[in-house]
């Protein structure tokens, strides 16, 4: 069974712990190669992380003009190599989740590589084993679903394209694809609307 | 002693808070470490397991310790980055002596010298209680019980108490009335099989991270949330019920509460009739609480708060957390009383997967408080004016009866003696009062009044800054121990590396003191399990009881939960199973709780709520997270949090500066416009000092049983900053 990232936002609870572990990754040198965001923070204190899906047919290795990243027997998609990578940015503007960072100073894009030195050895990536809600669960999909009542999704269709990807996200069944679109404003939660309801 | 020995500018220059970013040579140069320590986090008192790393006798990093049961390797940000704090610029090396220009390193011995010398004056003139002890509570349990057995044996004073005054006193005071023990009900793995979770004035995500997880290995089951809060943290946002309550205004929400599960017919009569007292006081006071009556009162409408009565009624199983949002207050103790009372009248306590806890803050915010640094405690959990209790006490330490001093002043008390110089030394360590305490204009009128003032401490904190003599002592990582996390599990804290330069482990000072105090002989420690051993056996007997443990089992068996009176006790993970409590007749007590307003509400010169707290990349008074330059990242500075209804009437945008002016101070700070907050209530956390302090706005306003501080209310007015 494969191993995979299970993220659920719904769980976030924003405190950055996965980027903080991140950083502390051997060979990051202090940078965090997952981030999070408040997604409207002036409306609500929803918050994601965002990491590396690692997609089936990945659109920043297929855009690299050097050919610096690669895909590994796993389908994991690793980070440039340094010798290779030029730093021309063309992978960050591929990729749908916004995930490659460039090192101006390097030349070099970073990315997750799934904790290659930790999974190699049997551990899980440092994110999903410190998150401290369990936002981020790292596991096989029979564990996930076993242990959780939301439903991983691993089809993500933008516009005419569908992109499937290694990494999932849980959502609430039932879903099969997540069509990402913009909006001007999420669904509110209960909580949020009975916090409009307060009596002043 | 009076005013700071230089500009604070100068101190900060020289003592700091810098920001630490990197482990010790970069993390390029981080290669595989020497030796890894398995022990806990120096914060939070959720104790996670963590280990560090220690490379050529320096930590150097942290990893996951995923075989710790509590967190199995779930850590905050916090945790994570607190490998910081060691190998700091700003770490204390030598013993620091106040002079005309700020500090100059002295040695030890001079140190030591004067400190006896100025105390042993001080008493001449004033009394043994003319000097006095603030500690704290995120000392090991072995440092936590030789503070008492200093004050009260070598010092002679029975003024020593800690800033556990800020943190759980008002829950420990209602637990004790209640259940005659003081320690969560159950372990937290109840939290996980329960149906339904009450959490009330608990930003669990930010201030107790890893109970999220617990919390949500619930729901997975289907267990229903329930969250009472004037702000909508980020567990209440997804919850199946909010209750957005007025701060200050819990105890008429929780009589509400018992007053609809009374009409819905939940009580559990045969329960009340076996196993509690009083509650007919309790039926009746409740009575007067219809959430009809209430719900303007509350700030929450009616239907809501018969929604979570029949949400409780309905759920067979049910976990009600607190922390220190409905504690924080003037009705403190009523607060948690009335909590207890809901969950006595529906017999919800005491079975798997049902009961109760208060979710302790500060990092060893239970043991701390049980071995006898509070100032009417002596270890085990006794009454130091039960005359059984101090005869037990003190044939153990080998002094008179008599002579054991009594019942001293709280820590906020003291700063009050202090400001009236009815008390004129002090000693302190591990607590910030100039952060920490509410009014600090008056913490710090306080201590610019006293006569001598000696500070134990690892980093120079604002309050040290005013202390004529600094000895440096001993981070978390840099000594042995144990702590008693919230859960009530006694654990094994390990030390992996020594004190860098001069710095001692602060039981090694605290006995050199005693020592020189001409009390050698009752201090005569080598080691903390020496201490831990001493500890242990006078807590034989005691409502907490360690009896059975040793290091060796606590190791073993990855903590043990008190009671345990014996080597072959298993230890007790959950209390009053078969609904048996800890009075001598076998019954909790009911208590009838009759709502009060705040200290001080909110009128037409201050029209705005401000409450406090924290968040997730700070600690407590910051003295330590202020100091990780990762942490300090997450959030470098204070905001004011208000809700966009309110700043538009006050004309104010996200990010403007705005003055906040309470009757007390003014601070400035920039605006956070979020709609997440009551319209009527603004927050700003509390960890920063000086002008971004927000306890230079809060009320020396006390419970007036367990004397913790209304740090939940305050009132203001808010003015944007042309």
């Amino acid at each position: 069974m494969i191993e995979a990232l299970y993220i659920d936002p719904n769980r976030c609870i924003g405190c950055r712990a996965c980027e903080q572990a991140c950083s502390e990754c051997p060979g990051h040198g202090g940078h965090a190669m997952i981030h999070l965001d408040f997604l409207a923070r002036a409306e609500s204190v929803q918050t994601a992380p965002t990491v590396c899906m690692h997609c089936a047919d990945p659109a920043c290795a297929s855009v690299c003009p050097a050919d610096a990243i690669k895909v590994d027997a796993e389908g994991v998609v690793l980070s440039a190599m340094p010798e290779r990578c030029i730093g021309c940015g063309n992978c960050a503007l591929a990729c749908p989740f916004g995930v490659p960072k460039i090192h101006p100073h390097r030349e070099l894009m970073t990315k997750c590589d799934l904790c290659y030195d930790r999974t190699a050895a049997g551990q899980r990536p440092m994110c999903a084993t410190v998150c401290p809600s369990g936002a981020i669960f790292y596991g096989t999909r029979a564990e996930v679903e076993d242990l959780r009542q939301a439903q991983p999704l691993d089809r993500f269709v933008f516009g005419a394209e569908t992109v499937r990807t290694r990494n999932h996200l849980m959502v609430p069944p039932p879903t099969d694809a997540l069509a990402v679109a913009p909006v001007l404003r999420a669904p509110r939660a209960r909580a949020e609307r009975l916090l409009e309801e307060c009596l002043c | 002693m009076a005013t700071l020995p230089c500009s604070t500018d100068a101190l900060i220059d020289a003592f700091g808070p810098h920001l630490n970013h990197e482990p010790p040579g970069g993390f390029a140069a981080r290669t595989a470490p020497d030796r890894t320590v398995n022990t806990h986090c120096c914060f939070c008192g959720q104790q996670c397991g963590m280990t560090l790393a220690v490379k050529d006798e320096r930590v150097v990093g942290v990893e996951p310790w995923e075989e710790f049961p509590f967190n199995r390797g779930k850590l905050c940000p916090k945790g994570i980055k607190r490998y910081l704090q060691n190998n700091h610029p700003d770490r204390l090396l030598r013993p620091l002596l106040r002079t005309g220009r700020g500090f100059a390193p002295i040695s030890w011995d001079e140190a030591l010298a004067l400190v006896v010398e100025r105390i042993r004056r001080l008493q001449a003139r004033h009394g043994r209680d003319g000097v006095a002890v603030l500690s704290g509570a995120s000392l090991t349990n072995e440092k936590a019980y030789l503070m008492g057995k200093f004050a009260r044996v070598a010092l002679g004073t029975r003024h020593i108490d800690y800033n556990g005054r800020l943190c759980m006193v008002a829950a420990g005071a209602a637990n004790l009335q209640a259940f005659g023990i003081d320690r969560a009900a159950n372990p937290w793995a109840d939290i996980v099989a329960t149906d339904l979770v009450m959490v009330l004035g608990s930003n669990v995500s930010e201030c107790s991270p890893i109970t999220t997880d617990y919390i949500w290995r619930a729901r997975d089951r289907g267990a229903r949330l329930v969250v009472v809060d004037p702000r909508l943290t980020p567990i209440a946002r997804t919850a199946d019920l909010y209750l957005p309550v007025r701060p200050g205004r819990d105890a008429a929400l929780l009589n509400a509460i018992l007053h609809t599960v009374i009409r819905l017919g939940g009580i559990d009569e045969d329960f009340v009739a076996r196993h509690t007292t009083g509650f007919e006081a309790v039926r009746a006071a409740v009575a007067d609480y219809p959430p009809e009556a209430v719900e303007r009162l509350v700030g929450i409408p009616a239907a809501r708060i018969v929604e979570a009565a029949e949400r409780w009624v309905q759920a067979p199983r049910t976990m009600l957390l607190h922390a220190r949002g409905i504690e924080h207050h003037t009705s403190g103790v009523g607060n948690v009383l009335a909590c207890i009372n809901l969950v006595l009248a529906t017999g919800k306590i005491g079975k798997p997967g049902c009961g109760y806890a208060t979710i302790t803050g500060q990092g060893n915010g239970q043991g701390a408080r049980e071995h006898g640094q509070r100032c009417n405690q002596l270890p085990g959990g006794r009454d130091i004016e039960n005359p059984a209790h101090r005869a037990h006490v003190a044939a153990a330490w080998g002094v008179a009866e008599a002579d054991l001093p009594g019942k001293g002043a709280t820590a906020p008390e003291i700063v009050e003696m202090i400001h009236r110089r009815e008390i004129r030394g002090l000693l302190s360590i591990c607590f910030n009062p100039l952060v920490s305490l509410p009014d600090a204009r008056f913490t710090q009128e306080a201590l610019e009044r006293l006569d001598f003032y000696v500070a134990i401490d690892f980093f120079l904190s604002e309050t040290a800054r005013h202390a004529d003599l600094v000895l440096p002592g001993s981070l978390h990582e840099e000594d042995d121990g144990t702590v008693t996390s919230a859960e009530g599990r006694v654990i094994r804290i390990r030390k992996a590396v020594d004190p860098p330069g001069e710095a001692r482990r602060d039981w090694e000072i605290v006995c050199a003191l005693a020592h020189r105090l001409g009390h050698g002989a009752r201090f005569d420690f080598r080691a903390p399990a020496e201490i831990f051993a001493e500890l242990r056996a006078l807590s034989r007997g005691g409502v907490v009881d360690y009896g059975g443990m040793t290091y060796e089992r606590l190791e073993r068996d990855m903590g043990v939960f008190w009671p345990c009176p014996t080597e072959d006790h298993p230890g007790t993970p959950r209390l009053f199973e078969g609904g048996r409590f800890h009075h001598a007749d076998g019954r909790a007590r009911f208590h009838p709780i009759a709502y009060r307003p705040p200290a001080e509400d909110v009128d037409e010169d201050y029209p705005v709520i401000l409450t406090t707290g924290r968040v997730v990349s700070q600690f407590l008074s910051g003295s330590q997270t202020r100091r990780i330059g990762p942490l300090v990242a997450q959030q470098p500075e204070p905001t004011v949090e208000m809700h966009p209804r309110l700043a538009a009437r006050l004309g104010i945008r996200d990010g403007d500066r705005v003055r906040v002016v309470s009757r007390r101070g003014t601070i400035e700070l920039a605006a956070h416009v979020v709609a997440t907050i009551r319209p009527d209530t603004v927050f700003i956390p509390y960890h920063w000092p000086g002008a971004q302090s927000a306890n230079r706005l809060t009320i020396r306003a006390y419970d007036p049983v367990a004397r913790i501080p209304e740090f939940k209310v305050a009132a203001v007015r808010i003015e944007r900053v042309a």
